[in-house]
């Protein structure tokens, strides 16, 4: 399959009073065309930072892409004039939000919101644009489409207005929608309806999602591909399949075991990762993991690399990862 | 024990074998909060937050409640520390009926009493120094009254949750999400409580730290003989540190069961959707595993459906579900209900 989009070595930086923070720090993936592909980590690891990346949506002054290349399509994106780009958004690339009250537009009836993005990427008609929303309205599972599109947000509850969210995406037809940890704020049984919905589109449509998620569950129900952030980087890239099965990175295995699984029988206690998620501003030498790490050698002063370990492409940032793999394997 | 809910009669055996003593009872507990009652417009609604919830809770116990926001579990744990005044019902704590208590009583029993916010951002004074928010409890319950001992004691909970007595000096701005969370714990330990209402303690923390934080509370309930109220709606980590889980849906308990049962064996259909929800971190289990996918969404709580507020979303339901309101029956030994079908 073709690559649909490709980031090289992006590094994001942002300029704080405390110093410059790395929030993303050299990385390289890539999602190929209809696949889902997940940023899975920790509050500060970079994933939401990698996404507005991408839409070019991180803010100056302080905020500034540093260098890399996201290619889109074989355009590099971080070359497109800001009129380009703003072709870009929206029609080829769309983003939905984690939080579904506070990204719609309150003063704006959910119709006009629907089709404000076709009439100024595509020039649609407004009855063609209309007939559009209905239609969309009625994919993502709003009933009543009819009475629904001359509402306005508030009308809506928390997992319906993520679905207005999702039609508002598929809109303008995207190759790409990238969501940002879109069931968070909603409860498990509407965060499992959603899941479905988004699953089913990206499937009947054939878009390519990136779903940004610190949930290591949802992670496993949809993605097909997984890249692992820390502090910024990828420390380990994998199928799913493989990454659940076969973990190599030491923090990888440490957020598999610290959750409660209701698969397995109950552990009389919980295997935490000792120690605190690390602040972007001090970060130790060498791998930013480290002070956290039970596998800690002493060459873990030197950045580990992001090398594949076998020929299917599991990769992992670890001088120790070749040990790790009998590790997971034992405690498994 | 027997009691009535609902004009019809239920029987309760709450206690696990061996636990005995009942430091906690609510009872038939409601909540009603109005809307749109502004000093201009006329009360326009009622939502039924607490729709008449009864359990016990034993001395020593962790009890597990679980539910989707809205469902009233954050209300019926303000009830239970009467942050909040319910609008009926019974809570007893250590033998004395809370709601007609007078609030110079209850200020003295609030102390036995103590409560661990989601958010450890916003729940902790800015302005205060770590060691100061441990001092202000002991200082206002005149607990410890000398200086000196007060920041000694700060120092030792410190050291009992995980944090170092410098920590004391510090503000909550220098400390982590994890370590606000720890400091939030101590402030709730230095009152001595019996019991520990932990309203999603952990929900706010980043995945790494939130197995830190469990441990931790279960240390200190081996340590102290702790009791705990835990209510969460991450229904892994409930399984983990709950001895019994009351499953609650729309202002009402759906269903009550020591963990093994309500986990292994669930009764009530909305219990049985809320467990096929929860993703399973196995992709090739997660490809073989059932999945029930609820329709619709949660009512509002002001106008619930009638019978059994689940139905109209239940994937089971028959016709006598919209009529008739089901009781909370004991279907096993310890494992209560309320489903017709059950």
């Amino acid at each position: 399959m073709a690559k649909l989009l490709q980031v090289n070595h992006l590094r994001t930086t942002f300029a704080t009073s405390t110093g410059l923070v790395r929030a993303v720090d050299g990385v390289s993936w890539d999602v190929e065309e209809g696949e889902t592909v997940a940023l899975v980590g920790e509050s500060g690891c970079g994933k939401s930072v990698s996404a507005l990346s991408i839409m070019r949506l991180i803010a100056p002054p302080a905020g500034r892409i540093e260098s890399g290349e996201i290619f889109f399509k074989g355009r590099d994106l971080l070359r497109l004039s800001d009129e380009e780009m703003r072709e870009v958004r929206g029609s080829e690339i769309a983003m939905v939000f984690q939080e579904p009250m506070t990204s719609l537009n309150p003063v704006l009836t959910v119709g006009r919101q629907l089709t404000e993005g076709m009439e100024i990427h595509y020039r649609t008609q407004p009855a063609a644009a209309r007939a559009r929303a209905l239609k969309l309205l009625e994919m993502v599972g709003i009933s009543d489409p009819e009475r629904r599109l001359p509402q306005y947000p508030h009308h809506f509850s928390g997992g319906m207005r993520q679905r207005i969210m999702i039609a508002m995406a598929l809109a303008c037809n995207p190759q790409l929608i990238l969501a940002d940890e879109p069931t968070t704020a909603l409860d498990v049984t509407i965060q499992a309806q959603i899941l479905e919905l988004m699953r089913n589109l990206s499937r009947e449509l054939g878009v390519a999602m990136l779903i940004i998620t610190h949930n290591l569950g949802v992670v496993a129900r949809y993605a097909d591909r997984v890249n692992v952030m820390y502090a910024g980087r990828i420390i380990e890239q994998a199928t799913a399949a493989e990454l659940y099965a076969n973990p190599r990175h030491p923090y990888t295995l440490g957020l598999l075991h610290s959750v409660p699984r209701l698969d397995e029988p109950r552990r009389a206690r919980l295997d935490p990762i000792e120690g605190q998620p690390p602040d972007l501003t001090r970060l130790p030498p060498g791998c930013a993991f480290q002070p956290r790490c039970k596998y800690r050698v002493e060459r873990c002063v030197e950045a580990p690399p992001l090398v594949p370990l076998d020929a299917a492409g599991h990769c992992a940032a670890c001088w120790e990862a070749a040990n790790i793999a009998s590790a997971s394997r034992v405690t498994a | 024990m027997r009691g009535v809910l609902g004009g019809r009669e239920y029987r309760f055996r709450l206690a696990g074998d061996g636990m005995s003593e009942t430091l906690l009872e609510v009872r038939d507990l409601v909540k009603h909060f109005p809307v749109g009652g502004g000093v201009l417009s006329k009360k326009t609604g009622i939502v039924r937050a607490v729709d008449g919830v009864s359990f016990d809770l034993h001395r020593g116990e962790t009890l597990g409640l679980v539910g989707e926001s809205g469902c009233g579990k954050t209300t019926t744990g303000r009830c239970i520390l009467q942050l909040e005044r319910p609008t009926s019902g019974t809570i007893r704590f250590q033998g004395e009926e809370l709601t007609t208590l007078p609030p110079t009583a209850m200020r003295k029993l609030r102390r036995h009493m103590q409560v661990i916010f989601q958010d450890p951002y916003s729940s902790l004074n800015p302005r205060m120094t770590i060691g100061q928010i441990i001092e202000e409890p002991l200082k206002v319950h005149a607990i410890v009254t000398e200086a000196p001992a007060r920041a000694e004691r700060a120092r030792d909970l410190l050291t009992q949750v995980g944090l170092l007595p410098q920590h004391a000096k510090r503000y909550p701005h220098q400390l982590s999400g994890g370590q606000r969370q720890r400091v939030g714990i101590a402030r709730a330990l230095a009152m001595e409580p019996a019991l520990i209402v932990c309203d999603e303690p952990v929900s706010a923390l980043d995945v790494s730290i939130q197995a830190q934080i469990v441990n931790l509370l279960e240390d200190l309930q081996g340590r102290f003989g702790l009791t705990y109220l835990f209510i969460a709606h991450d229904l892994s980590v409930v399984r983990h540190i709950s001895d019994r889980v009351v499953v609650m849906y729309l202002g009402k308990v759906v269903e009550i069961a020591d963990r093994t049962s309500l986990y292994e064996a669930p009764l009530h259909p909305y219990t049985r959707a809320l467990l096929s929800a929860v993703p399973i971190p196995d992709p090739k289990l997660e490809a073989r595993r059932e999945h029930i996918v609820l329709r619709g969404e949660v009512p509002s709580p002001l106008n619930p459906p009638s019978g059994c507020v689940f139905h109209p979303r239940c994937p089971v339901a028959i016709a006598r579900c919209a009529a008739e309101v089901p009781a909370l029956r004991e279907i096993t030994p310890g494992h209560c209900a309320a489903c017709h079908l059950a």
